[in-house]
């Protein structure tokens, strides 16, 4: 019976790695197709309040956010300002801002664009009812108040 | 006689790929934004006519700037608020105090009791935009309420059951009438 039995050590193949660049392959594509680079840099905090009744926002193509909140620079006060891209705005600047919004997309996706606004939670409504009124004087009427998710009376 | 080219090492491939990965794993941010969507109403024409609106349609809520609610000129708390709404906004034709009603034809629904009932919000420049959005979730969600009645009575299912023809027909019978009034300065600030 023992001359069935292989003469010598018996040793334990090696692991082959050459699928391992398959694999990470594989799990880059998958990053950069989910990836979605930050656009902008903030210069005020966004800090939401929460809601319950929120729907997705879908297709961020299509998608153009404001963000009004205090500074992050502390020398800058305590006052929430508006920034548009990567730079602070006042309302008066917000009708050319949309414009340069719509003329970025194509022309069938105009009338869906939508504004989020993200607003810091003790930021006063006078600057959104500005921002709002801008908005409306321009034709931009689909907005979103962006929010976290999470009871409404925690606010 | 063609000499043989040697082959190109390929171990390091591995690390390049490992490179890129950690750097596409490091600017990924797949956060999917939620929020409450609303239409602006298209900007008032100065010579315009005040529409009228009989006072019984209307429910005013009101918050000042230091967050306080007032619901047609009685004070009242965020937690009553949604209830208050969604007995507001019920069809109620026997009560001379609710708002007016009136029956609309649906073709998935049939006959449909409809409130006439507006609400009127109005804000200071003072209040705090997380009341402010306190005050829009709980009216949002009294609507959906009466949604989700309506869905149960008339199909006999929730909400998120329903096809896209039920929900677009619940939502014509049931449609949010939150009305943000123009705004107006008091001076406070």
């Amino acid at each position: 019976m023992g001359k069935f039995r292989k003469e010598g050590k018996k040793e334990v193949p090696q692991v082959s790695t050459s699928s391992l660049p398959d694999i990470v392959y594989m799990l880059i594509f998958f990053f950069m197709i989910t990836t979605s680079m930050r656009d902008v840099e903030l210069k005020v905090k966004t800090s939401m309040p929460k809601a319950t009744e929120i729907q997705k926002l879908e297709r961020k193509a299509l998608v153009s956010s404001i963000y009004i909140g205090p500074p992050r620079d502390a020398k800058l006060g305590t006052e929430s300002r508006i920034q548009l891209d990567d730079a602070f705005a006042r309302p008066a600047d917000i009708a050319d801002w949309i414009q340069k919004e719509r003329d970025s997309r194509s022309e069938a996706d105009r009338p869906l664009l939508t504004t989020a606004l993200k607003v810091h939670k003790d930021t006063r409504m006078g600057v959104v009812t500005d921002v709002k009124q801008e908005l409306r004087k321009v034709g931009a009427f689909r907005i979103n108040y962006t929010t976290l998710k999470g009871s409404a009376l925690e606010n | 006689m063609a000499r043989k080219t040697p082959e190109i090492n390929s171990s390091s491939q591995a690390d390049i790929a490992f490179l890129l990965l950690c750097f596409f794993l490091m600017t990924t941010s797949m956060d999917v934004d939620y929020g409450i969507t609303r239409r602006l109403p298209p900007p008032v024409e100065q010579n315009d006519e005040d529409v009228k609106v009989k006072e019984r349609n209307v429910m005013n809520v009101m918050v000042n700037k230091s967050d306080k609610l007032l619901v047609n000129g009685r004070p009242s708390d965020i937690s009553l608020l949604k209830d208050e709404a969604k007995r507001f906004m019920t069809p109620r034709p026997n009560d001379e105090t609710a708002p007016e009603v009136e029956t609309k034809h649906f073709d998935m629904l049939g006959d449909v009791l409809m409130s006439k009932g507006v609400i009127s919000l109005q804000n200071d420049r003072g209040t705090s935009y997380a009341m402010y959005i306190s005050v829009q979730n709980e009216l949002a969600r009294a609507f959906n309420e009466l949604k989700e009645e309506m869905a149960k009575q008339k199909f006999g299912k929730t909400l998120d059951q329903l096809t896209d023809d039920q929900t677009k027909a619940i939502n014509e019978a049931v449609p949010v009438r939150v009305s943000e009034a123009e705004p107006v300065v008091y001076g406070a600030n």
